[in-house]
Formats: structure tokens, C-alpha cells, sequence
């Protein structure tokens, strides 16, 4: 009986908490990715005809996010019927949005206005037995380069 | 040292080819970090102490592939390609791997 009220103590935490979380998270995404619009991101490898400067590096961002109880709970539930597992789709957009993001960031802070070739990493840090830690990292690089192109 | 995953640096040529180089670093949490991240697992949202972890090793195996690279003489890493494998329950390797080339 208490094991049955912890564990729904546990699932409404974890339905509030990481709602919120998850709004809160996305609503800085949108906010941070309008901020780098300006940053051209490809995954092709010299897709611009344009002259880049001799500059080059390595830029890269990752993230490791965690999923919540109540997900898992979902995902759990939804392993038995089968299908979308809509609860862990969100989770990996995230992750992956905001890799791009810390990429970018980097990219911006070394002067660069231009990342190409841009590959993303995905990896989960424990696969989920019980009790144990179910996250996922998204690992996020490219070259930074700097073209004459005018925004 | 010039590190980047395309082929080719705008305006430079490759005087010379040295091959692959490359880095590897197998990093495990500690347990503080596993608890606050038990605790995480409720809540959901980003482990912090993870992202900082892998960014540190990732770091770390870049660093000595370009150790590697400047040993045989490199001054550039071309095409260069990152690969995280979990060893054992609690470990990953984070592995860096790449072509090492002499820029004019």
C-alpha cells in the first residue's frame, strides 16, 4: 500500500515538475534560437559560393537531459500497447534544439558566422533498468567559418 | 593546431598526409553526481554534472589526439569525427578520431 502511494506521489512530482521544466525549457529555445538566426548552420559541407576566411575550428555543444518520473511511467505503459512514445519525442527535440544552441554559442563567441558540416551525436548515458538513470546525450559539432556573405 | 571536420581549410593547401590520429578518454561518474541525478530523475530536465563530465572528456580526448598529431608533426587535424560507446555499467568512452596533415 505504501509502495503504490509513493510511487503516485512520485508520478504527480514528476507530471508538475517537468511540465513546467519542459515549458520553461522551450520557451528559452525559441528565445535563444531567434537570437542566432543570424548564424548560418548547414549540414552540407561548403554549401555557400562564397570566400571564407582562413579560419577554421571545431565547434561543438552537448547536453545531457533526464527524462522525468511520470514520463518513464508513460513510456512504460506505452510499451505494452505499442507506438509513438510521444513522452520521449519531446525529450530528444530538447536535447537536440539545445545542443544546436551551445554549438552556436560557441561558434559566436570564437567570431564565426558560419558552421558547416554540422553532425549530431545521440547517446543514452544508462539504458533504463529500473532505478537507474535514463537520460540521453546530444552531442552537436561542425566547423566554424567565417564567409563574406552579408546577412 | 587547427582542428575541423571538413576536408579542406578555405585558401590552404595540404602539403603532406600523416594519417589517422587519435584520442580516447573512459571517464565513470562518481556517486554524488548519481545521486543528484536520482533526483533529477523525478523532476526531469538537464544533469548538469553529466553535461560538464562529457564536455570535460570529450575535451580531453581531443587534446590528445592533437598531442598525438603534434608528435608526428602535424599542424592541422582534418575530418574529424567524435564516437561515445558505454564500456561497462556507469563508464562511456568518448573517443575522437581523425586525419592529421601539414598545412603550407
Amino acid at each position: 500500500m505504501y509502495d503504490l502511494i509513493i510511487i503516485f506521489i512520485l508520478l504527480v512530482l514528476g507530471y508538475v515538475f517537468g511540465q513546467a521544466a519542459e515549458k520553461r525549457h522551450f520557451r528559452s529555445i525559441i528565445k535563444r534560437e531567434e537570437q542566432y538566426r543570424d548564424l548560418l548552420t548547414f549540414s552540407k559541407r561548403f554549401p555557400l559560393d562564397a570566400d571564407y576566411d582562413q579560419k577554421a575550428s571545431l565547434v561543438g555543444g552537448s547536453v545531457v537531459i533526464s527524462v522525468d518520473y511520470f514520463k518513464r511511467f508513460a513510456a512504460g505503459l506505452r510499451n505494452l500497447i505499442g507506438g509513438r512514445v510521444t513522452t520521449y519525442e519531446s525529450l530528444l527535440e530538447r536535447a537536440r534544439r539545445e545542443a544546436l544552441l551551445r554549438m552556436k554559442e560557441e561558434a559566436r563567441q570564437q567570431g564565426m558566422n558560419t558552421i558547416v558540416n554540422v553532425k549530431l551525436e545521440t547517446s543514452s548515458i544508462t539504458k533504463g533498468r529500473r532505478n537507474q538513470v535514463g537520460a540521453v546525450e546530444v552531442y552537436a559539432y561542425g566547423t566554424g567559418l567565417v564567409s563574406n556573405i552579408d546577412q | 593546431m587547427i582542428v575541423t571536420n571538413i576536408e579542406i581549410i578555405p585558401g590552404r593547401k595540404i602539403v603532406k598526409h600523416l594519417g589517422m590520429v587519435q584520442g580516447n578518454t573512459v571517464r565513470s561518474k562518481h556517486a554524488g553526481r548519481d545521486i543528484m541525478a536520482g533526483f533529477k530523475n523525478i523532476f526531469g530536465g538537464e544533469l548538469k554534472g553529466y553535461t560538464e563530465l562529457l564536455t570535460e572528456s570529450r575535451e580531453e580526448a581531443v587534446d590528445r589526439m592533437k598531442q598525438q598529431a603534434q608528435a608526428i608533426g602535424a599542424n592541422a587535424i582534418l575530418n574529424v569525427r567524435f564516437s561515445t560507446s558505454s564500456v561497462a555499467a556507469g563508464a562511456a568512452e568518448l573517443f575522437a578520431y581523425g586525419t592529421a596533415v601539414v598545412l603550407e
